[in-house]
């Protein structure tokens, strides 16, 4: 529509430029150095790269942060779904305040989530000893970094899926209910298909969030090798150790599993003309 | 058939419905007729049980539903903006009060066919909404609610979000529709019209109130105050009364109870012709006319007329309140 209206067209000098500085922009912030990164990894030879991403460390702290990305994403769907519903369909004092809350992991930085963690549940924490007498480790453990990871990731559904939620309205939920329908029943027939992809677009971005987290992760980890070292610190421990192949090759299997999301999600996403 | 007894519903300072008691007899039409903010989309949703009443009951068929869930009420709602499930098709929009029952599928294609069959939508089976019209989405929302064979049918402005002509079609659907399946229906317009046309009981409803109830021709030609007068109908102002402009006569010659007026404008709506006059004292009185007697009358913008009451047509009158009725003005040009 706005093509035909004579004031909003652009001149064809104009649109090109528009259109080189885009790329442009994407291209140096974004395509340059994966490419290189790429470039890099494969530079010394396929064999070389399968042998560093499939050693021992490397193979542990890929499960680990498989791990760590599948429970945040199962539980920050289930949170995110439910807060959504809360914020946007419930009227209750503090609903404002919750409202902020949810956003807070963005607001806070990671490495201050790490150590706000380790005062909770480290040995000198609050529920150190309690923790320590019933013999659970949380920090410098798998589950420390797991509660990290859930943290930073917890916004993006709720996030995703509450404009959605606002958007449809509650009129369909309400002639399901004169239609019969139990609470269950308008759940998952009439509200979860409408918000469908949302859920799916948030989920794109807590895996996402999760898989690439450090910071948090970092200070709580204790960075034992082939125990609690996620990918992400993988990479950080081969830099420093100046084994740069190595860390290429660990960088490139992250950036791998950030492409395969971002694919899901483009295969995911809704066609538009569908509401 | 509904009753609701003094049912008042108040949302923080504003009081939404005060006192109100309602009956809609078995089998009928009825209609909540007022403007917005008047209490009539409220009492329709504290009858489907999508409010819940402050005080009051409401009883369906007789039987206690105050507190009952809107899943149990066994009603059939229809919303102003369809509330169509967009990711089903058309079928299992119909379907889905039988298949959370669950009925057994064979019964369900039936009754969906057969439903779909009788509001013209036979062949729209596997349409999305988004593939239907307007009019057809709504007819498709009241097969939906058809279909668990509710004990009532509630119809929250069913045509409001609809293009004039379609509504106009859709009301006659309607009054047709319910000659068919003859299940006790309340409808909530703001249309006078609209609720005059398809009705067998109006429902005449201000600030949470019901001024009035009654079939539409008792209370156009008896309304019980200036409110209803002023609602159902044009109306203009003479002699410190509420009048209908088409009981007024017009003439060119001075009458006996009749009074001075130059006509200051004359509109022409076809077979109608609306006269604009001033009286003496500044006070403005619209007659409406057909286009024979305007032709007789032969008056144009400026002439001098005498208007008064028509005794043979022996028209409806009402003092004029202190405080002004919702609408003296002229109403907008009728929908054709």
């Amino acid at each position: 529509m706005s093509a035909e209206r004579p004031g909003l067209r652009t001149s064809r000098p104009a649109r090109y430029t528009l259109r080189f500085l885009a790329l442009g922009y994407l291209a140096v912030l974004l395509l340059i150095p994966l490419g290189v990164i790429l470039y890099r990894t494969f530079e010394p030879g396929i064999g070389e790269v399968w042998a560093s991403i499939t050693t021992p460390a490397a193979q542990s702290a890929f499960q680990l942060t498989l791990l760590a990305a599948g429970i945040a994403v199962v539980l920050n769907t289930i949170f995110g779904v439910l807060t959504a519903l809360v914020l946007v369909r419930g009227r209750f004092p503090g609903r404002r305040f919750l409202d902020a809350l949810v956003d807070l992991p963005f607001a806070v930085s990671p490495i201050v989530v790490g150590i706000a963690l380790i005062l909770v549940y480290g040995q000198t924490g609050w529920f150190g000893d309690t923790l320590e007498n019933a013999g659970i480790q949380i920090i410098f453990s798998w589950p420390g970094i797991v509660l990290a990871t859930v943290f930073v990731s917890l916004p993006f559904v709720a996030r995703e899926v509450a404009p959605v939620l606002r958007e449809i309205g509650d009129d369909q939920e309400q002639a399901a209910a004169t239609l019969g329908a139990s609470r269950w029943q308008i759940f998952w027939r009439i509200t979860m298909p409408a918000i469908r992809w949302g859920v799916a677009y948030g989920v794109v971005l807590t895996t996402a969030r999760a898989i690439g987290e450090f910071g948090a992760v970092s200070v709580v980890s204790g960075h034992i090798q082939g125990e609690t070292q996620t990918l992400t610190l993988l990479v950080e421990q081969r830099f420093q150790n100046f084994d740069l192949a190595g860390a290429y090759a660990a960088s490139a299997v992250l950036a791998v599993i950030a492409l395969v999301t971002l694919l899901a999600m483009t295969l995911l996403n809704p066609r538009k003309d569908e509401t | 058939m509904i009753n609701v007894s003094n049912v008042s519903k108040r949302f923080g300072d504003f009081q939404a419905l005060d006192d109100v008691s309602l009956v809609v007899p078995e089998g009928s039409l009825g209609a909540l007729l007022g403007p917005s903010g008047s209490g009539k989309s409220t009492l329709l949703r504290i009858i489907a049980g999508l409010e819940a009443p402050d005080t009051g009951t409401v009883a369906i068929d007789g039987q206690d539903s105050t507190g009952v869930s809107p899943q149990q009420r066994n009603i059939g709602f229809v919303f102003q903006h369809y509330a169509a499930f967009k990711h089903m098709t058309v079928r299992d929009n119909v379907a889905f009060g039988l298949s959370v029952r669950k009925r057994p599928k064979p019964e369900i294609t039936a009754r969906v066919d057969e439903l779909l069959g009788i509001v013209g939508l036979s062949g729209y089976q596997e349409r999305y909404p988004n593939q239907l019209s307007g009019g057809q989405r709504q007819r498709m929302a009241l097969a939906r609610a058809l279909a668990v064979e509710p004990r009532v049918l509630l119809l929250d402005e069913p045509f409001g979000a609809l293009d004039a002509n379609v509504r106009a079609d859709l009301r006659d659907w309607l009054r047709r529709l319910h000659e068919k399946v003859p299940v006790t229906t309340l409808l909530v317009t703001h249309d006078q019209e609209e609720a005059m046309e398809i009705t067998d009981n109006i429902a005449v409803m201000n600030a949470g109130k019901i001024e009035q109830h009654g079939p539409p021709r008792e209370l156009y030609d008896a309304p019980a105050n200036a409110f209803v007068m002023g609602f159902l109908g044009p109306v203009a102002t003479l002699d410190g009364a509420l009048v209908r402009p088409h009981d007024l006569l017009l003439t060119a010659d001075p009458r006996e109870g009749a009074v001075e007026a130059q006509v200051s404008r004359i509109v022409h709506l076809g077979f109608e012709v609306r006269i604009e006059a001033e009286l003496a004292d500044g006070e403005k009185v619209w007659v409406q006319v057909t286009r024979g007697d305007a032709e007789l009358l032969e008056a144009g913008e400026g002439d001098i007329v005498w208007i008064g009451s028509d005794a043979a047509a022996g028209g409806t009158t009402v003092p004029v309140p202190e405080a002004a009725p919702a609408t003296t003005e002229q109403p907008a040009e009728p929908a054709v």
